[in-house]
């Protein structure tokens, strides 16, 4: 039982993880409805940028606050050059010009800064809590849980910053109905750009979550792919769907390599979660808290 | 007629505005006036560009030809968002409200050209852009209590009833303080009591806040009773102007409404 606990709070610390991505997928998905392919790569080039800054001699905190500048740059070029000339066009040409600008950012992002694996140290080892391993003996990584911490303080933010202010309830506004919207005097330009930069400070965090216990590599990008089944579980407009399907996606994963892995003989965890989306797409395909879309045929 | 309002000049001037989708034609050559502080409706058989019309008034479509004068400003091409900007609110005949969103926060989002604080202080949710919140939130409270929703305050709109969201609809515009308000067909599918709800609400605001109405109606017993002038049309051209009983007389209103005989 002990052993089981041990898996589940590891897999939903990953989990946490994984909710971070999709986070960043839900928040433009739900006030432009994109599906921003590009969010991978925002992670990396986020994570990439802050390293570099920092082996230019930088220190920490002000390597954050450039990255995010850069981020914050990255989301008026995208808004004007991609965006904006796009504009009532249809959802697939939307996502097919995602996954250009993936691949620019990508470019981008090796052509300034290598193509070198680096390494990022938050300071924070990735070791277990001797505190619990003492008392109950349990294999809980500190790493995971500052990492949990973060990702919840953010959420915390975004959830005031959505529902409390008036730039949050325009971003809703937009999300929910373009005309009435621009009605009421919101401009959308204005929301999409604020939008990417809230998209790309989510991928810096993300960044450098996933940098510091990975190391910062291209491998970050493929991110996005493990974002899919989040956000398939979730609901693709669902901010708390991020959340909940982050945790399911890293629960079961792990539950599932330790439990049925040996029947099968193993490695399923890079896997299962996609199998698990199959599963919800025939049973519930808006997800857990989607939208449930009716259309009038 | 209430003796507190007193119509002035002409606040909106629609000159010889055309326009056309492709080879459909939707308005013709339209021209009339809105004076301040009126209540000026637009009436028409099904496709006779009523809806079209509005949304040239308030920047949704731009028209091939004529001109949109407001304020005394000549103005070539408008977007919703600065015809917003200029004092102009609107709803619509299907309801555009944002619907996963509660009242409140629906009312709010009307004022949100009001509100100045940047986003940086609202996403550090700092002082000026917390009290600035709650100075605006009043605002919108006065206007939840003229329409009486006060009770369906934190509910999601989309679970409201119809009648109820078109209340809520009439009061996001509201709450933009608006000069000129637009009102797409606002009794339409509604049953008698919410038609007298609704009558009485557009009196007042017209009354009480002395705001200037441009209504789309269906309803001629309606149109009738709450507006000063109607203007009539019919394929897209102007047919008729004037009180509601010089247009009530008019032949080419009858024969429009009721077909000619032959």
């Amino acid at each position: 039982m002990q052993f089981f606990f041990e898996v589940l709070i590891g897999g939903l610390l990953a989990g946490v993880m994984y909710s971070l991505v999709a986070l960043g997928f839900v928040l433009i998905f739900k006030a432009s409805g994109v599906f921003n392919f590009a969010q991978g790569a925002m992670v990396f080039f986020a994570a990439l940028t802050t390293v570099g800054f920092t082996s230019m001699g930088a220190p920490f905190w002000l390597a954050v606050a450039l990255a995010l500048g850069v981020m914050a740059a990255l989301a008026f070029l995208t808004e004007r050059v991609v965006l904006r000339p796009l504009v009532n066009q249809p959802q697939i040409t939307l996502f097919m010009a995602t996954i250009g600008l993936a691949f620019v950012i990508e470019g981008v992002a090796q052509l300034t800064w290598g193509a070198n694996v680096r390494a990022l140290d938050l300071g924070v080892a990735d070791e277990p809590i001797e505190w619990l391993m003492d008392r109950t003996g349990m294999n809980v990584s500190k790493f995971d849980l500052v990492a949990s911490g973060i990702a919840a303080g953010l959420v915390a933010v975004l959830a005031v910053f959505f529902n409390k202010t008036r730039t949050g309830r325009a971003l809703r506004a937009v999300a929910d109905d373009h005309q009435a919207a621009l009605a009421v005097g919101i401009s959308l330009q204005r929301i999409w750009v604020i939008v990417w930069i809230t998209a790309g400070f989510v991928a810096l965090v993300t960044g450098l979550l996933w940098g510091a216990r990975n190391g910062v590599q291209f491998a970050l990008t493929f991110l996005a792919l493990k974002a899919l089944p989040v956000l398939i579980l979730g609901g693709l407009d669902s901010i708390a769907g991020a959340i909940v399907g982050g945790l399911i996606v890293g629960a079961s994963e792990k539950l599932a390599e330790v439990y049925l892995g040996p029947y099968v003989g193993g490695g399923i965890e890079s896997w299962f979660p996609y199998l698990l989306a199959l599963g919800f797409l025939l049973v519930r395909p808006e997800g857990l808290f989607g939208e449930r879309r009716i259309d009038r045929v | 007629m209430s003796e507190g309002r007193r119509i002035g000049g002409p606040l909106l001037e629609v000159e010889d505005v055309s326009l056309a989708f492709g080879g459909v034609v939707a308005l013709q050559g339209v021209s009339f006036d809105v004076r301040e502080h009126e209540v000026r409706a637009i009436i028409g058989p099904n496709g006779a560009g009523k809806s079209s019309m509005l949304n040239v008034i308030n920047g949704v479509y731009h028209p091939q030809r004529g001109t949109v004068v407001f304020k005394g400003r000549r103005r070539r091409r408008v977007d919703p968002h600065e015809a917003a900007k200029q004092g102009i609110a609107r709803t619509f005949q299907n309801i555009a409200l944002f619907r996963g969103m509660s009242v409140l926060d629906n009312l709010m989002t009307g004022r949100n050209l009001k509100m100045k604080r940047n986003v940086l202080e609202q996403a550090l949710y700092l002082g000026p852009a917390r009290r600035e919140e709650l100075e605006h939130r009043e605002k919108v409270e006065a206007v939840i209590d003229f329409l009486e929703i006060q009770h369906v305050r934190r509910t999601p709109v989309g679970r409201l009833p119809y009648g109820m969201q078109k209340r809520v609809e009439l009061g996001r515009a509201l709450a933009a303080e608006p000069e000129l308000l637009l009102l797409d067909e606002p009794m339409a599918g509604m049953n008698v009591e919410e038609k007298q709800d609704m009558s009485r609400f557009i009196l007042d605001v017209n009354d009480q806040m002395g705001t200037t109405i441009v209504l789309i109606e269906h309803d001629m017993s309606v149109v009738m009773d709450l507006s000063d002038r109607v203007v009539v049309l019919d394929y897209g051209r102007k047919i008729a102007d004037g009180t509601p009983d010089e247009v009530r007389r008019d032949r080419r209103v009858i024969d429009a409404y009721l077909g000619v005989a032959h």
